[in-house]
């Protein structure tokens, strides 16, 4: 290839423009050092790209919407074409987004899309950061980068509540409520939070046109710069890599930037645009016009958010009912709890892990080939602790519907929640620990004593045993990228700084122990196959056969 | 240029290293083999094709021209859909309208994508005949000489500058900045009242104040929808709820202002037999044989505690199942709601039930000033 290309130029469409922003930019020379630039394969590379691409996809049909929305609430009476609320009075905010559902062609499809973008944006940015967290793509030098994705989390929630409380239907209204509701509950301020935000008294006429100017401006602008340092930081960083065969810490092993990933992604692009639209077209979702204009006084059964907002409604739901009141003034612990600290855990505790995880194991070093979730067993135990306290939340949030699908007592499903609450992520986090170390002897088995191969050999004495064969290089890569714990928690961290004395220095060694202790040596010893085990008596005489 | 580039590739590499290649196609791996040729073993696997068989890739290449040519033939037949056939007979009205060319444009546009998705997936994985590369990881951080210079270079900036050999300068800079930082803060203010004592009252308390003004009782409840007064001889039947607000909100209330007053105003009104009804104390007048008002706005974050139990006389807040017995007070039974719902005080007036008063205490959600 490189022979019939070496001498060729470039076609003059390519050429000519290359040269002209080159001669202006000097690009040239990025372009050449960047253009072959390798990315590592693996699937799971690609569910953050189904987050880059449903936000594009968010901004063009965004931008599509905004064309006939009406961020208004002033009252109207409909007369459009959805004839079963033909003369009801209505917010323009609603009548419009029925008149871009059932008269503006496309509309409706460009509606669902954006809807079912989102849920997908959100979903797979959680999915990415579950997988860059299980394989600790987090660490040193990526904390920035695992910082900025959980911020574009918080924001992707704030943005989706914002966005589905314009329509200003029945449903969205009711969000709003709960919104107000849990906004006055702060302490000192939240009254204050309460009418600033919405202009006066619940509902007003500014949150809508405030609402919006926060969807379409502000928090976009913001996610978009996010994104675009997300974006920088990976490109400059390079991508981690699976611990498998040819990827090391120093070399990066994988297909060129161009033209093989670039086609690729681009084919991703379009599979989950796609797919996108597939659901847009034929899976129904936020039918406002059978929920109707917002009426404080009404209200469906089985009113549902979206799903990144579940937790929310959940820890809301489960929460007994303690409220304090004194000296003139109320704190509502029942939603001052639920609304901060579940999420306040999750989050926070998943913004200070690799701090946290840097300060117990003392390992300040660069990593960037990835861990198998096995291989540390502390940090898969307690990210399965949090997606089971997240998840149980999540469920919480939709109590009404499983009592109702499953016919249980609604209380029960409460207290349910209420108890598992606690019980599950502590139980989630033995189990997944067990099944790590589980899986490590599995490994060290492999390593050290081959694959069973199937092959029944039969002593001159009568007994019969089966061969094990040495695992195939490719695997036995995988296997051997277990760091196996040093015998002891170093006493200096890598700037040789000293463990810090006293009872944060002790908590410290405590954790490092117990995070290292039960590990499992996963090493080739120095024989090769199971079967010359028995015979193993001087090491060093044996090593010269290999 | 660049499918003409791929074509040359493609039909000079089997040629140019076709015996080589041959041999890892041909023979199952011996070690001689494997050391010569690790880096065309490696990429097998991958489905990146190095050695290209010509008339496979021929096949490879027509598939993935039909896909491409699906994907033309899906976009003009959106454009077609949209400019023929969407806009027939005065464009598109109504729900069916709507719901059909949700499917065409939806149905061809996705078909669009995927299958040039699907094409260029084929095209990637059966044509492409780049081989895996290996690059450095080049550290990160700059060497402890630049990190240095860079020091020397900042702090000798820091005193050419003469802020840190005048602090009269640094103090009043930052004495300068400090307010700079609150100003956009002061602006804001004018994004709402303040909340004052507005959180206390409803406009139940006008309406009645309005009506005990013209010398009666109380203001006669409305039902929600109908804007109809409501006679005690209407709700006689136990066991039935309704939704209520106080007579002239949509009059006497500006226009702008109706919704959030009902927000604040809305009402059930429930008629729980009379021997089971328990009055609470200090209410004993509040009710009528039973028929009683309680706020709808639920005292956990607002939602309309609007489900009603019959049997069991239980008002249920469907948002997050907030429980009140409707007997007792609206006492909580479950959930997690701190508060009973406030109860309106009602009375007769000529056959129509009127409430007398506003609510006593603070409707809907706690907050800090509440008490």
């Amino acid at each position: 290839m490189s022979e019939a290309t070496a001498g060729a130029t470039a076609p003059k469409a390519v050429e000519g423009p290359l040269n002209f922003i080159d001669d202006r930019l000097g690009s040239t020379t990025f372009f050449k050092r960047n253009m072959k630039k390798v990315f590592p394969d693996h699937w799971s590379f690609m569910l953050g790209e189904i987050a880059l691409y449903s936000f594009i996809i968010l901004l063009l049909t965004g931008t599509f919407l905004t064309l006939w929305f009406k961020p208004s609430m002033n009252e109207v009476i409909y007369n459009g074409s959805y004839t079963h609320l033909k003369g009801v009075q209505m917010s323009e905010a609603y009548a419009s987004t029925l008149h871009i559902s059932f008269d503006v062609r496309g509309g409706l499809l460009m509606r669902q899309i954006h809807h079912w973008a989102a849920i997908l944006f959100m979903a797979s940015i959680l999915a990415h950061m579950l997988r860059v967290f299980f394989t600790g793509a987090y660490r040193k030098p990526r904390e920035l980068n695992y910082l900025i994705g959980i911020s574009m989390f918080v924001l992707g929630m704030l943005e989706g509540l914002f966005g589905y409380s314009l329509p200003d239907d029945l449903l969205s209204g009711t969000g709003l409520r709960i919104t107000q509701g849990v906004l006055e509950a702060i302490p000192l301020v939240g009254t204050y939070g309460y009418m600033f935000l919405f202009g006066g008294e619940f509902p007003g006429q500014d949150i809508v046109p405030r609402l919006y100017m926060l969807h379409i401006l502000l928090i976009p602008g913001l996610i978009l710069g996010l994104v675009t340092a997300h974006m920088m930081i990976m490109w400059v960083q390079k991508h981690t890599a699976m611990p498998v065969k040819n990827q090391t810490e120093q070399q990066v092993y994988g297909y060129p930037f161009y033209p093989v990933f670039m086609a690729k992604t681009g084919a991703y692009f379009l599979f989950t645009f796609g797919v996108i639209a597939l659901l847009g077209a034929f899976a129904q979702i936020n039918p406002i016009w059978l929920f109707g204009p917002y009426d404080p006084g009404a209200i469906s059964a089985g009113s549902q958010p979206d799903w990144y907002m579940g937790v929310l409604e959940g820890a809301l739901r489960i929460m007994p009912n303690w409220e304090v009141s004194a000296w003139g003034h109320t704190v509502s612990f029942n939603v001052l709890i639920p609304a901060t600290i579940p999420l306040g855990i999750v989050f926070g505790g998943a913004m200070a892990w690799p701090f946290v995880e840097q300060w117990v194991t003392g390992d300040k070093r660069h990593h960037h080939v990835n861990t198998r979730p096995r291989n540390a067993p502390i940090r898969t135990a307690t990210g399965i602790a949090a997606v089971t306290f997240y998840g149980l939340l999540w469920l919480a949030g939709a109590n009404d519907v499983l009592a109702d699908k499953f016919d249980l007592s609604l209380y029960a499903t409460t207290w349910f929640f209420r108890v598992t609450i606690f019980v599950g992520p502590f139980l989630a986090f033995i189990i997944t620990k067990r099944i790590c170390l589980g899986l490590q002897r599995k490994d060290a088995d492999v390593v050290g004593h081959g694959v069973e191969s199937g092959v029944i050999l039969m002593s001159p004495e009568g007994r019969f045993s089966e061969r094990h064969e040495p695992a195939r290089e490719e695997q036995k890569a995988v296997l051997l990228s277990k760091e196996n714990t040093r015998p002891e928690a170093p006493q200096r961290d890598a700037n040789g700084i000293p463990a810090a004395k006293g009872p944060l220095g002790h908590l410290r060694s405590r954790l490092n122990r117990a995070w290292t202790f039960d590990d499992i040596p996963v090493e080739e010893h120095e024989h090769e196959h199971g079967e010359h085990a028995e015979i193993e008596g001087g090491k060093q005489s044996h090593e010269i056969s290999h | 240029m660049s499918d003409e580039n791929k074509d040359t590739a493609g039909s000079t590499e089997p040629g140019e290293g076709g015996g080589a290649r041959g041999r890892v196609i041909g023979t199952p791996s011996p070690a001689r083999d494997r050391t010569l040729l690790a880096q065309d073993d490696i990429s097998a696997p991958a489905g990146v094709g190095e050695e290209l068989d010509e008339a496979s890739a021929k096949r490879a290449e027509r598939v993935v021209a039909t896909f491409f040519l699906v994907a033309f033939a899906a976009s003009v037949a959106f454009i077609a859909y949209y400019i023929g056939w969407s806009g027939r007979n005065g464009g598109m009205h109504g729900v069916t309208r709507a719901r059909e060319s949700n499917f065409w444009l939806g149905g061809l546009m996705a078909l669009s994508f995927l299958a040039l998705a699907a094409g260029v997936t084929i095209w990637v994985r059966r044509l492409m005949t780049s081989k895996p590369i290996v690059q450095e990881r080049h550290s990160l951080q700059a060497d402890e000489e630049t990190r240095a210079a860079f020091t020397k270079d900042f702090l000798e900036g820091a005193s050419d500058s003469g802020l840190t050999k005048r602090p009269l300068l640094r103090r009043t800079l930052l004495l300068a900045a400090a307010p700079l930082g609150l100003a956009p803060l002061v602006l804001l203010r004018d994004l709402g009242p303040l909340p004052e004592k507005k959180l206390r009252t409803t406009i139940w308390g006008d309406a009645v104040k309005k009506a005990q003004a013209q010398g009666k009782k109380g203001v006669r409840l409305v039902v929600d929808g109908t804007d109809k007064p409501l006679r005690v001889s209407d709700f006689s039947s136990p066991g039935g709820m309704i939704t209520v607000l106080p007579e002239g909100i949509e009059e006497d209330v500006p226009e702008d202002q109706v919704l959030t007053q009902t927000a604040k105003a809305v009402t059930i009104l429930i008629n729980v037999p009379e021997d089971e009804f328990k009055p609470a104390k200090g209410r004993e007048n509040w009710h009528i044989n039973g028929i009683v008002a309680y706020s709808k706005v639920c005292t956990h974050v607002g939602c309309p505690a609007a489900l009603y139990e019959q049997t069991t006389h239980h008002i249920l807040c469907p948002c997050h199942q907030s429980t009140f017995d409707a007997t007792d007070a609206a006492k909580v039974v479950f959930g997690p709601a701190a508060r009973p719902l406030p109860q309106l005080p009602l009375a007769v007036e000529d056959g129509y039930i009127v409430a007398t008063s506003d609510y006593h205490e603070p409707i809907g959600p706690s907050f800090w000033e509440r008490g």
